[in-house]
């Protein structure tokens, strides 16, 4: 068990010389995070957006119920996944399980709701402006989709660094699917929760460290992102 | 940059520029109109027609329902009772692609100026739509801030652009709700400049406004509305000379209580 303060000196030297252990775990975050917002974004947007013109029984409904999905809990679409990929599951032929895929899909899983849930709601809100102008002009509904969804693009690119935030920094899905196998699956929040169990605070700590970054980074994009949007007129 | 303003032929009150042909909506007529908001009525009855071209200014006070009007016109709202025909046909998507309508406040896209107006340039599929944007852009005066925000624009810059935006698809029916109110004069005369060419062109304008000078101004037919009931319509002229009823006798007179 190392101290407390040399535990912080050894961080810092992990990040200050790049050690490839450090670097292949955080570029593996990343990839594995980055991909499944993409893939969350690629659903979320035209489905929330959907949800916020469309008119159809059961639109309540849904919408409850991606709302509810917000704020499941990673280990629970963890254990789904694990289920679906398992050898006695559905999809146990691909052989995915402990696998950086098996990783994306839990994330995007994860995060596909919470796109959902915030695009429909930054959508509505366009909309309530401008239904009334696109009845007049008698705007096509594929057309006012993707208007919308353009001029919200700032409010969707928040939304995707807020699920980006969410994935980036859960254990409990991708620890359970993918095992947190060095050079393999060891992300950052896996690795953290490895070596803190075996009592290695430094790699512990460094990688805490980058993802405090990595949220800083996040959260200073919203706000820039919002002071130009605001400046422009677009919000 | 310079800024330039519109130029208009001249015409005589109640000449357009296609007097042979006739406008294709027209005659608007309303039967039995009504509307009701929360269990009130607020369009009472009205039975209405608009047969000749020019400009047909709806007068009345504040909460008269004349924003209401225009919007069961154009087909926005579907009325509680009577009906809607504009040369015979219930209004729907097809009639309504032939009209258009600027709001008392004026909806602008989260764009550019270019953009807002090219945006209604293609749901129509002009052959021609760069010469149209080119067009929109130096009616509106706002050519030297085509790249600007639409929504950063000031409040006369942002109607000069949504009236525009409606002229660029060329409608045979204009609806304009208060255009020119909150407007200094310099910014009115260049919205009543934009009105006039489109009357030139031979649409249909069908205009709301509070300013009697205004409507004395470009009216080619006064249609006074209180209480969500047509009180009279008229002539421009012999509306401020002389009005049938009460209601628009003391309207000009600026005595009419609500
Ligand atoms: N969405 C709404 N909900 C409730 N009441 C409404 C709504 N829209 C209009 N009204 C009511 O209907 C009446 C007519 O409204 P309308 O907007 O047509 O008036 P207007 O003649 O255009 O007035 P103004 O000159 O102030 O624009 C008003 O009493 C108003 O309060
Ligand atoms: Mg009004």
């Amino acid at each position: 068990m190392q101290d407390f303060s040399s535990s912080f000196t050894l961080a810092a030297n992990l990040i200050w010389s790049a050690k490839p252990e450090l670097l292949e775990i955080i570029t593996l975050s990343l990839q594995v995070t980055l991909s499944a917002v993409v893939i969350a974004c690629l659903i979320g947007f035209p489905i929330g957006a959907l949800l916020a013109v469309a008119q159809f029984r059961g639109r309540t409904a849904l919408t409850l119920l991606f709302n509810t999905l917000m704020g499941l809990p990673p280990v629970v679409v963890g254990l789904l996944v694990y289920m679906m990929l398992s050898n006695a599951g559905p999809l146990g032929f691909l052989q995915l399980l402990y696998t950086p895929v098996a990783m994306i899909i839990a994330q995007a899983l994860l995060v596909t709701p919470i796109i959902i849930a915030l695009t429909r709601q930054v959508i509505e809100d366009l909309y309530q402006e401008y239904a009334e102008q696109f009845h007049s002009l008698v705007v096509p509904r594929r057309t006012a989709v993707m208007a919308l969804l353009w001029d919200a693009r700032y409010g969707l690119i928040t939304t995707a660094l807020a699920g980006f935030g969410r994935a980036i920094a859960e254990v409990g899905a991708v620890i359970v699917v993918g095992g947190n196998i060095a050079h393999v699956t060891r992300v950052m929040t896996t690795a953290i929760a490895l070596e803190t169990s075996k009592g290695e605070l430094a790699l512990a700590l460094a990688l805490g460290f980058v993802l405090l970054f990595i949220a800083m980074t996040i959260n200073a994009s919203v706000f820039l992102l919002r002071a130009s949007a605001a400046r422009m007129s677009y919000v | 940059m310079s800024k330039r303003q519109p130029t208009v032929v001249p015409l005589r009150k109640g000449q357009t520029g296609r007097p042979d042909r006739g406008n294709p909506l027209l005659p608007l007529k309303t039967t039995d109109l009504c509307f009701d908001i929360n269990g009130k009525r607020i369009i009472d009855q009205v039975d209405l027609a608009i047969t000749s071209d020019g400009i047909s200014v709806i007068l009345g006070p504040n909460g008269a329902g004349k924003s209401v009007l225009l919007r069961l016109l154009h087909g926005l709202l579907k009325p509680a009772r009577g009906e809607v025909l504009w040369r015979g046909r219930h209004i729907d998507d097809t009639l309504r692609k032939r009209q258009a309508l600027v709001f008392q406040r004026p909806v602008l896209m989260r764009r550019s100026v270019a953009d807002n107006i090219r945006f209604a340039i293609a749901l129509r599929s002009f052959p021609d739509a760069k010469h149209r944007l080119d067009r929109a852009l130096e009616l509106a005066g706002l050519t030297s801030q085509a790249y600007q925000p639409a929504r950063a624009l000031s409040g006369g810059e942002q109607q000069r652009l949504a009236i525009a935006r409606a002229l660029a698809i060329d409608p045979d029916v204009l609806i304009l709700d208060e255009p020119s109110s909150n407007l200094d004069p310099g910014a009115t005369l260049a919205i009543e400049q934009l009105i006039e060419t489109a009357r030139v062109e031979g649409k249909k304008v069908i205009l709301v406004t509070h300013d009697l000078n205004q409507a004395k101004r470009i009216a080619d037919e006064i249609i006074f509305i209180h209480h969500g009931r047509i009180i009279e319509q008229t002539p421009s002229p012999l509306f401020f000379n002389n009005p049938t009823s009460n209601h628009g006798r003391s309207y000009l007179d600026g005595g009419l209580l609500v």
